[in-house]
Order: C-alpha cells, then structure tokens, then sequence
C-alpha cells in the first residue's frame, strides 16, 4: 500500500514539475522545422538557455502564416510568429494580434522599422540561371522582356516570390508596368503554384531562367560543389523580401517570447539560418558570411514598396498582371 | 429495397459523406453572395468548364477503341499491362507533370525527335497540356471502366452473334454500343469532376492565368485574400457543378439490357488495329513513367531521416481510408441498384465537386474549439481520403451492382436470403474483380494525397507527398525524386496487391 501512494505521489511530482516547464508556442512555415530548415538547431539552441519546451506550430507558407492569424483570430495559441514577411506584413497588423517589440539593430541595406515585427533574414529575387547553358543573360527586366530567354515565374496568387516578382515589376516601372508585362508574356514558359515546382522544372531543363534568389546559387555551389548556377543582376534594382518575426498579444509567455525574438537576432541562429534558409542574415554575424557567399551578385539598387501603399498596390499590380497575361 | 441492413448501412454512408462534407463546408455557406461574383470569377469558370469537358471527351473517346483492343487481344503479360496501364491514375500530380515534360516538353524525346527530322518544336504549354495531362492521368481509370463493362458482357451474346454471323456494325449496334450507352455517361462523369479540381496541372500546364481554375480561386481567396465571400461563391459553383453533372449522368444512362450467362471465357478474333492501339497507348502511359523512375533511382538507397515513419503513417491511412471508401461505396451502390432514390448517388458524388482546401479549413474550424486540430490530422486524413475515393468507388462498382441485381434478384427473393448471405454469396463473389481493383485505387490514390496534414501542421507527422514537397522546398530536388519514387512504388504494389486479391483478372 505505501508503495503504491508513493509511486502516486511520485506520478503527481512529475506531473507537477512537467506542468511547470513554461512551453513557448512558434508558429511558422512547414519548412522552418524541417531537417534541412533552420527550426532544429534554433530549437535545441533556445531551450539550452530559457529552461523551456520550444515547440512548432506549422502553416504551408508565408501566407498560409497570415491566413491562419485570420482564421484564428484571438483564439490563436501561438506565443510568437515566424516567417511573416514585408509583403504581408500589414495585413498582418490589421489582425489586431500583434504586441509591439522592441526594435533590434540590423544589417540590412535598407532602413526597416516595424512597431510589431523584427526582421529575420532577407533576399532579394533574381533570376538564375544556368552559366553553361545561358552565356549571355539579359541585363535588365526590359532586356528580359525583348529577348527570347525562356522563363518560369510563380502565381502571384498563390506564391510569396510570385507576388515578389508583381511588385518588383511595378516598383520598377510604376504606370508602366502593364506594357512591360505584355512585352514579358512570350517569354514566360509557364507560371507554377510555388516556387518549388518553378525551380524543379528549370532544374529539369524547361527554361533558361527561374524567379528565386540572389542567394540560390549559394545552395548549390556550398551544398553540392556546383557553381553553374548565376543570378542575373538587373540594372533596374532587385526587390527584397524581409521576413518577420513577431510576439503576440495574446501570449501567456510574454517574457520567454521576448527572450526568443532576442535569440533569434544573435550569433547562433543567424548563423544556422544562413545556410538553412539560404537567405542574408538580418544581423550579420561576427564571424561573417559563409564562404562562398561572396561570389553571388550584390544589386546596385535595393526595390520595395512602403508598407502603408502596399495594399493598394498589390490588388492592382496582381490585376495588371493577370489582364496583361490573359490576352 | 428488399433489406433493412442494407438499407441501415446506405442511409449510414450518406449520412457519414453529409456530415463530413456539410460539417466542414458549413463555416463557409453563410458567407456566399452571389452579388460578389467578378468578372474573373465567370472567366475562372469558363475555363474550367472548358478544360474538364475537353478533357473527359478526350479521355472516353480514346478509352474505347483502348478498351476494346485489350478485351479481345491475346497475349502473354496482358494482365501485368492491364495492370501497369493503371498507373498514372494514382501519380501524384507534380510527378506526371514532369514526366510528361520529359517527353513532351522542351528538350523532351519528342521534340528531340522532331528536331532530329527537321520539323518545328511543339509546346506542351496551353489548353492542349491540360487536356493532355488530363488525358494522362484519367484514361486508366475510363479504360478500366469500359474494359470491365466489356467483360460483364455475357458469353453467350457473343456466340449468338458469332451464330448469325453479325458483321463490325451489327455487333456494335447489338452489343456494344448498349454498352457503351450505359457506361460512357459514369465514365465521362467521373473524369469530368476529377478535373474539376484539378489546380496544379492546369496551372503549370495551363501556362498562366489564362488557365485559371475556381479551385485556384478557392486557394487564392481563402490563402491570400482571407475572402470568405469569395471562396464560398467558388465553393458553391463547384458543389453546383458537381450535382448538375451527376443528375444529368443520371438521367442519361439506360441500362444496357445484355443480361447475365454463364461465365464462360471468351474467345473473339483480334482485329489487325488491336495491336497498334495497344502498342501506342503503352508507349503513351510507359514513356512518362520511365521518365519519373530514371530521375527517382538515383537516390533510391539514399533516403532522407523520417522517410520510413511516412512511409508508415501513408501506408496506415491508404489501407483504412481504402477500406472505409469501399465500404461506404458498395452500400450505396447496392442500396441504388436494389432500388434507392437519387440520394444515394448525390451522397456518393457529393465529395467529388467539393474544393480540398475549403473542407480542410472548415474542419480546422469545427475542430478547433474542440481539440487541437493537429491531433485529429491522421484521423481526419483517413475519412477525407475516404470520402474522396467513394465517389470513384461508387462509379466502379454500380454497374456490376446493377449486373447483380438484374441477374439474381428473383433468385435471391425466392430463395428468401437474409442481407448478410446475399452480401457474402452473391454480391461479394460477384463483385470480388472490382472490389479488389476499388480497394487498390483507393488505397494508391490516398498514397499519393497531399491531404489536410499539409494544411493542419503537424510539423512531426509527415505522409510521403509531405515529405517529398518539403525536401523540393529545400532545394533537395533530387531526393523529392526519390521519395516521389518509392511512393509511387508503394502505391502501385498496394494497388497491384488489392488487385490481385480481387481474384478474377479484369478482362483478361
């Protein structure tokens, strides 16, 4: 009998001290937690420091982050958020959801200031190629559009770098952007749903060019010793994509949310999210960028659209887009 | 309807197939308003509309002489043919894609082929891709259809024919064309509604926005948009679709009148054409194939961590969504052939015309006040893919129900058997060819679904086309090829399995 109320006892003890392990709820896409994403290191990293569970949440994409904030709503069980990006950004806030954080330096090229999201990591979009099959890629988007290079773009309706791409156009071209559309349609192969099945299909051989990455070359030639892959630098400028980070109202641990916002930011996780996510690190860390980062192209110019025009924006460049296309 | 039981567990299928679908649906109906209909709304429609005719035209009107050549011809490895021709039904859709690019596309053996004699280069991309595709992925399905109504046909007709010495058109005329009639409608019906849905083929084949499909719609407004107005109209204009369609297939068919025999083989003369339709359609369904096995096997050995856990969890949901669609199929089917009003087939079809993605956030929604709704994501994985694979299910074994029901229903009502014996001794004999080919297309179909665990995160329970979409998205192109691999590997034997216990091959 006494054995069997102290194994009982024991059981409540363990239950009680389980219970008191502060778990902190992240929320992000499907290919943050993966094996090859950065989510295992910055898990384990974290917990080595906060005496926490750490535990994902996922959604698809970056959109689909956003779409579940909406469904949600104030029910949301997440602490903090992942992968959120400039583009989406706004809608985002207008959920309501957000707590406001503390701005963090960066090393981004450009001046970025959010009252609810800390950026991450962040590219710009190009267009790669392959260097043995395309000697003499277009300089420019307008050179793009008058040659014949095949290429292979993402829906901007349902894909983050395809939306990217719409609004590159138009920040590059503003009222013109309708006409460079219609000048770019015989040469776009195909449009996918995401960016994965775009570049499995250039890595088939279907096109001569991809929408991705300044940074996509970087995959293949640390990953897998290959250095035919280029992005083609435009004299227009390059668009950025920032992705966000941010902490939410609603979070029963305020305080652990903050510390991983912080820990996001430093040396460990930058590092691992480099060459996980193969993206520029919001904040450089001290012992630099990997080797090999320094063969890949750095745009003159670097393209966004302010987050309070965004809105209209996007309805009416994904429009153009669409009707200059359809004909 | 002679039996209570039956009666009980049709009216149990129906209800399970409304209450999934309405349950998950029910968060989005009330935002629907007609009002907000756009002009790239109608378009969205338009092209649909366009795409999935053509291509469900296309598919029947090749699955005939198809059908009808490998029902007569004679061969050695004809049932292995039957079999491997299947194939492309259960691919999942990125992987036939590139299969078919391998051959039809830019540098594929085709235009190499063309460019080799000196002729212009053909693109795959457009209205033709999508029908291609289409045609692709579905002919396997109304071949088998057609190719099983040939073989229902009883002995003893062809040797009366043969008796009266029925020249080509009479033997049509007589025989094949009642069967034609009674088929064709299920066939075209089926093919029409899978393409329905149909998202990623149509838009990467399609090449553009011109390709636009409302399921693309539902994705756009429910993903990017957060439009539960818009999403709603879309869902409901699919919904419409599909019941207009399975009404108006109601209301075409006939029955084919032929009767039952004996069972005895039969024995027709090829004709010289049978070994070239068979020749080119192996050439069109092994090409593509080949092309996804050639990329897949280089990395066959080399698998990622996780791959034998998804491969676990796809294989669990496979064999019990199988199990449950079959169930639930051959209860309608037998409740409509003994006699059951029209609800039975709408039941059975409801799932078809139904958007994935609007079901998968409706039940997050329904869930979520109750548990965690990546708890419930195997369970709910399992009666979605069920309830996906009915509607196919029901198509493949009503006619042979029908067959059933004409043939021994007197007998069955005079010998006075209770529902149970009756399920045993007539219907699950009779029936045991297409059960198993039904068990092993929905078994393979589910292998190869993306399913509501991509869009409920669960970040540690990934099926196979899980993981295979997150090695793509990691740059890992190559094992994404080898996982999309073995999944079809797995997807086939299951499939070849589940066929193979069905007894009796199909048609040969």
């Amino acid at each position: 009998m006494k054995t069997i109320l102290l194994a009982a006892g024991g059981a409540v003890l363990a239950t009680i001290a389980a219970a008191e392990t502060p778990v902190l709820n992240v929320l992000t896409y499907d290919s943050f937690t993966t094996e090859w994403g950065p989510g295992p290191a910055i898990e384990a990293g974290f917990e080595t420091t906060c005496a926490c569970d750490l535990q994902f949440q996922t959604a698809g994409d970056g959109a689909a982050l956003l779409a579940r904030l909406q469904l949600e709503g104030a029910a949301i069980t997440a602490d903090v958020v992942v992968g959120l990006d400039t583009n989406l950004a706004d809608a985002a806030r207008q959920t309501g959801l957000f707590a406001p954080v503390q701005p963090n330096e960066t090393t981004l090229p450009v001046a970025f200031s959010d009252a609810n999201f800390v950026p991450f990591d962040w590219g710009w979009f190009a267009f790669v190629y392959d260097k043995k099959q395309l000697s003499n890629p277009p300089k420019s988007l307008a050179e793009l559009a008058d040659s014949d290079v095949k290429i292979i773009i993402q829906d901007p309706r349902s894909s983050t770098p395809g939306l990217g791409l719409v609004l590159w156009v138009k920040a590059a071209y503003g009222d013109g952007a309708a006409a460079l559309w219609e000048k770019l349609a015989d040469n776009i192969v195909t449009v996918t749903p995401g960016w994965s099945e775009a570049y499995g299909l250039f890595l088939e051989g279907q096109a001569d060019m991809v929408l991705s990455y300044t940074t996509s070359p970087a995959y293949h030639l640390i990953a897998e010793n290959d250095d035919s892959k280029a992005a083609a630098p435009f004299d227009e400028g390059h668009f950025m994509q920032i992705e966000l980070a941010g902490k939410l109202a609603g979070s029963d641990q305020p305080v652990l949310a903050d510390q991983f916002l912080t820990y996001l930011l430093g040396d460990a996780a930058q590092t691992a999210l480099i060459t996980t996510n193969w993206m520029y690190p919001a904040r450089t860390p001290a012992a630099g960028l990997p080797k090999g980062f320094e063969t890949l192209i750095t745009p003159a110019q670097s393209l966004t659209i302010p987050a309070d025009q965004l809105e209209a924006t996007r309805q009416a460049a994904v429009d153009e887009w669409q009707a200059a296309l359809a004909k | 309807m002679a039996s209570r039981a039956g009666k009980i567990g049709a009216i149990t299928a129906a209800c399970g197939v409304g209450l999934l679908i309405f349950g998950s649906l029910g968060f989005l109906l009330p935002h629907a308003n007609i009002a907000n209909l756009t002009a790239a709304d109608i378009a969205a429609l338009r092209f649909t509309l366009l795409q999935t005719a053509l291509s469900a035209a296309a598919a029947c009107l090749v699955a005939i002489p198809l059908a009808r050549a490998l029902f007569r011809a004679r061969f050695w490895g004809k049932a292995a043919l039957i079999r491997l021709i299947s194939a492309p039904f259960i691919l999942p859709s990125l992987a036939a894609v590139i299969g078919l690019l391998a051959i039809f596309g830019r540098g594929g053996v085709l235009n190499d082929a063309l460019a080799a004699v000196g002729a212009p280069q053909i693109s795959i991309f457009g209205l033709g891709g999508v029908v291609l595709a289409h045609v692709f992925l579905n002919l396997p399905l109304a071949t088998r259809m057609l190719l099983n109504g040939w073989a229902d046909i009883p002995t003893e007709r062809f040797r009366l024919a043969q008796s009266l010495s029925f020249g080509r058109w009479a033997m049509f005329v007589h025989l094949e064309w009642p069967l034609l009639r009674a088929l064709l409608p299920s066939a075209f019906a089926v093919i029409f509604l899978v393409c329905l849905t149909s998202f990623s083929v149509a838009l990467i084949l399609g090449g553009g926005p011109r390709a636009t499909t409302i399921e693309l719609g539902i994705y756009q407004s429910l993903r990017f948009e957060f439009d539960l107005s818009r999403a709603a109209n879309l869902a409901l204009m699919q919904t419409a679709l599909c019941l207009i369609g399975t009404l108006v297939m109601a209301a075409v068919w006939r029955p084919s009148g032929l009767g039952i025999g004996l069972d005895r083989k039969v024995l027709l003369p090829a004709a010289r054409l049978d070994g070239f339709i068979i020749a080119l359609a192996t050439l069109f369904f092994a090409l593509p194939l080949a092309a996804i096995a050639t990329r897949g096997m280089a990395g066959l050995i080399d698998l990622p961590n996780g791959f034998w856990m998804a491969a676990g969890r796809s294989i669990f949901i496979a064999v019990t969504s199988a199990l449950l669609a079959t169930w639930a199929a051959l209860m309608l089917a037998m409740a409509r052939a003994r006699g059951a009003g029209i609800w039975a087939e709408l039941a059975a079809m409801l799932p078809l015309g139904t958007s994935s993605l609007a079901l998968g956030v409706g039940a997050f929604l329904a869930l979520r006040p109750v548990m965690p709704p990546q708890n419930a994501a195997l369970i709910l994985a399992i009666f979605f893919n069920a309830a996906i694979a009915l509607p196919f299910v029901y198509r493949l074994l009503l006619p042979s129900c029908r067959a059933v029901e004409t043939g021994y229903s007197r007998l069955m009502a005079s010998l006075r058997m209770s529902s149970w014996a009756m399920l045993r001794v007539v219907f699950l004999r009779r029936l045991a060819s297409i059960l198993g080919f039904s068990m092993g297309l929905s078994a393979a179909m589910a292998m190869g679904d993306f399913g509501v665990i991509a869009l409920f995160g669960a970040p540690d329970q990934p099926t196979l086309p899980i993981l295979a979409a997150r090695l793509m998205g990691a740059y890992q192109m190559q094992a994404a090829a080898s996982v999309t691999m073995w999944l079809v590997l797995i997807a086939f034997s299951l499939f070849w399995l589940f066929d193979h216990l069905g007894g009796r091959d199909a048609g040969a």
